[in-house]
């Protein structure tokens, strides 16, 4: 098609942001390109793998599947906006680190926003629960036993709790 | 980029309505889960799509005034499960949805795309089915309802008319049919997540008061048949009897002569039945239960 173009105007990661964007364009497109939210991954591009996921208005999307238009009006939060003022890791990060839940790095940022969203319930969830939550993302190195424990421990963390013995 | 010739986008009804008339031609697009894929895989290449996932009119759950409970179309699934109102009077609609896909999916996937694909094995279909859902559909010529059961014409084509500028504006449950009505969900796939149903079967039931006969039986399945479907044998021979572990093996076994699987590479014709008559019984224990009888 001849291009067509939308004005689309947008919360991201705390700022007001405007773009001229082609209609056919996928929110990862915008994000990555005309944004240089590069934490936000191209993995199936179909919606499977999570690699994508960012958070509007709260909740877990992948951004693959996502029209850029639809963003209008939209709080759009990727992992760029858990960087602290002096470059520090967010809780969430360094449980990462700790239980050594990243390998290769592609899957993190969409399994960490996912995070966000799971603890920003505040609720203690079980062992099961926490995997249904997380069944969202692909990760073809770590097994996803040490990205469990970093979220679970993360989860404990917040609510103030002692970490069960496993 | 996506391979569209144009795209559209809707901000109420009423301009859907008018650029459906406008470009009869053009595919609706609503939380694009399965429409956007089928994109990418070049299926829907080159087409042109009208965006209606930008009327917030069209999203959540109330009671109308003739106390149906209304699902606007583009209703997702995350909120259709933590609803309230499906809570307290359909709550296995909420838990049937929650199957789906993935959390990621289940935030964007409305029950409206759900329905308009025709699909046998959507998770809502079966229960939607099961508890005689009324379809709405809005156009030029204004609203019309149908029941769910005659909105599925075939596999992948349902009864929604372009040339009349329709969509799909709601999904009503009557209160009739969710009085006192309790249900059970099963999905049977061959993963946890990321999975379509190999079968889905979906039960409910309503007890009489001292929960002592089952005054009314509904049982639908998806991908027993080309479109989502009840058992009218079954439905029969569970009314007006006492809750028991024979009732529920005759229950079970009854289902044979009603549905109709195939064999595809996700399954074979004869595992279906099987499991079939396996979920039939296990569902309706479960509906009794929660409608407080025993057997």
């Amino acid at each position: 098609m001849s291009a067509q173009y939308k004005l689309v105007r947008f919360n991201l990661n705390g700022k007001e942001v405007e773009k001229m964007v082609d209609v056919r364009a996928s929110l990862t497109d915008m994000l990555r390109n005309d944004f240089r939210m590069t934490s936000v991954k191209k993995g199936c591009e179909v919606g499977e793998c999570g690699a994508c996921n960012v958070l509007i208005d709260g909740e877990a999307f992948n951004s693959c599947i996502y029209l850029a238009i639809w963003a209008e009006g939209k709080k759009i939060q990727t992992l760029e906006s858990l960087l602290g003022p002096g470059g520090e890791l967010s809780d969430i990060q360094e449980a990462f680190v700790e239980e050594t839940a990243i390998q290769c790095g592609f899957c993190t940022p969409g399994f960490i926003m996912t995070t966000v969203e799971i603890l920003n319930a505040g609720k203690l969830y079980s062992d099961e629960e926490l995997r249904r939550l997380l069944a969202g993302h692909l990760c073809r190195c770590t097994g996803y036993e040490n990205i469990f424990r970093a979220v679970k421990k993360v989860m404990y963390r917040r609510l103030g709790k002692e970490l069960p013995e496993a | 980029m996506y391979d569209m010739k144009a795209l559209y986008e809707a901000r109420s009804v009423g301009e859907a309505v008018a650029l459906r008339l406008e470009h009869p031609q053009a595919k609706i697009l609503a939380g694009g889960s399965d429409v956007l894929v089928q994109l990418r895989e070049g299926r829907l290449a080159g087409m042109e799509f009208i965006s209606i996932y930008g009327i917030d009119a069209l999203r959540g759950v109330t009671i109308d005034e003739d106390e149906n409970i209304r699902i606007g179309s583009l209703t997702s699934f995350s909120h259709i499960t933590r609803d309230p109102i499906i809570q307290k009077y359909c709550n296995v609609l909420g838990e049937a949805v929650d199957q789906v896909g993935s959390p990621q999916i289940r935030n964007i996937g409305t029950i409206g795309g759900n329905t308009c694909n025709g699909v046998t094995s959507a998770d809502s279909a079966s229960t939607l089915h099961a508890w005689e859902a009324i379809i709405e559909l809005t156009g030029k010529d204004g609203i019309r309802r149908l029941p769910i059961k005659d909105f599925y014409i075939k596999a992948g084509t349902v009864d929604i008319k372009p040339e009349n500028g329709e969509i799909q504006t709601a999904i009503l449950i009557p209160k009739e049919s969710y009085e006192n009505t309790y249900g059970h969900y099963i999905k049977y796939g061959m993963r946890n997540a990321m999975e379509i149903a190999t079968l889905g079967c979906s039960v409910n039931v309503r007890l009489s008061e001292d929960k002592s006969i089952i005054e009314r039986c509904r049982i639908a399945y998806g991908v027993a048949g080309p479109v989502p479907m009840r058992c009218p044998t079954s439905e029969a021979l569970a009314t007006g009897q006492r809750p028991s572990a024979e009732l529920y093996e005759a229950f079970a076994k009854s289902v044979i002569s009603d549905i109709n699987p195939r064999n595809s590479w996700r399954s074979s014709k004869a595992f279906r039945q099987h499991i079939a008559v396996e979920m039939a019984g296990k569902c309706l224990e479960e509906a009794v239960r929660r409608a407080g009888g025993e057997a």
